[in-house]
């Protein structure tokens, strides 16, 4: 009963049991923080707008981005990835999310920012339902936790719209 | 101990996320920074629809691995609810259509096994070290054999 592989296998056990509780318990802390962030979208430039030969509406805009997400940073967060998703409703689609930008937020100190930016995905529809149409731009936010539970949230801006003529 | 404890906590896994394979191995470096090759990755399986941002383990027809990326773009019916999905690793320049078979340009939800919710770093590395050295493999069950052979009890 008291063998030396006997005593390394229960000082093994007890060692990842206790290395599993300190990561469940430092995945917990980040319960306890409230992150109060702000976005600010404007759309400066509609720089063209027209219908893919396959029928599908496309546009390439130009935004200015700004944003304060220092609050959402724990001791145990790795990184925070953001992304700007055109949200908009047609006939034949209920809902339609479009990523148009995407970054990594590595540290707190990058977690205030202002960028003048085009959008880095193509911004397409299935159909062609997007002129004069009214969307939103929502500002996503994924919390990755150096280990644990990862937490999501978004900011919805309301009020765009896209030209009623294609250019 | 650990063994058997690992088993245990690996059913109950199974049992609380509803899901056949509750806990993923990162094999690639698409998702990096975020994951790292060697990360395990909790999964879930909501009846919740699938929206834009969300990680998501999917299998493409055809490929035995299963692929953990980020969902970029979805588009939901109005009258069947069903999804069509693209998604993209965050260290991928591009989309994952070329990871599509071939024709494919979207997800749809039974592509989709779980979504990623919760992390632990360097954990998987024992997996992929058994995976790609299986001599290792040999030696671990050889050495733990040994064990049970020769202990007095």
């Amino acid at each position: 009963m008291h063998s030396f592989g006997y005593r390394l296998n229960a000082l093994l056990t007890f060692a990842v049991t206790i290395l599993a509780l300190m990561c469940a318990i430092a995945s917990l802390s980040d319960n306890f923080n409230t992150p109060s962030p702000s976005a600010e979208i404007q759309i400066t430039n509609i720089n063209w707008f027209q219908k893919q030969p396959q029928g599908n509406d496309e546009v390439s805009l130009t935004m200015n981005i700004s944003a304060d997400l220092q609050s959402l940073f724990t001791w145990n967060t790795k990184q925070v990835f953001i992304f700007v998703a055109a949200e908009y409703e047609t006939p034949k689609n209920s809902l339609n999310q479009v990523s148009l930008w995407d970054a990594i937020i590595p540290a707190k100190e990058h977690a205030k920012f202002w960028i003048h930016t085009s959008n880095k995905y193509r911004f397409v529809d299935q159909g062609n339902n997007l002129r004069g149409k009214e969307f939103n731009l929502t500002l996503h936010w994924h919390v990755m936790p150096k280990t644990g539970k990862m937490f999501a949230d978004k900011i919805v801006m309301t009020g765009y719209s896209l030209p009623e003529e294609y250019r | 101990m650990i063994v058997t404890s690992a088993l245990i906590i690996w059913k109950a896994l199974m049992c609380i996320t509803g899901s056949e394979s509750p806990v993923v191995v990162v094999l690639s470096e698409s998702m990096e920074p975020g994951f790292k090759r060697g990360d395990i990755l909790f999964l879930h399986m909501s009846k919740e629809p699938i929206r834009a941002g969300e990680i998501v383990v999917f299998n493409v027809d055809g490929r035995e691995i299963p692929i953990v990326h980020r969902v970029i773009k979805v588009h939901e019916r109005q009258d069947t609810g069903e999804v069509d999905v693209l998604t993209k690793g965050d260290n991928n320049p591009g989309d994952d259509r070329l990871l599509y078979a071939q024709g494919q340009h979207w997800l749809q939800r039974q592509h989709i096994m779980g979504r990623a919710v919760g992390f632990l770093p360097y954990v998987g590395w024992v997996t992929i070290i058994m995976t790609e050295k299986p001599i290792i493999k040999y030696i671990l069950i050889g050495a733990l054999g040994l064990l049970v052979i020769t202990s007095k009890d």
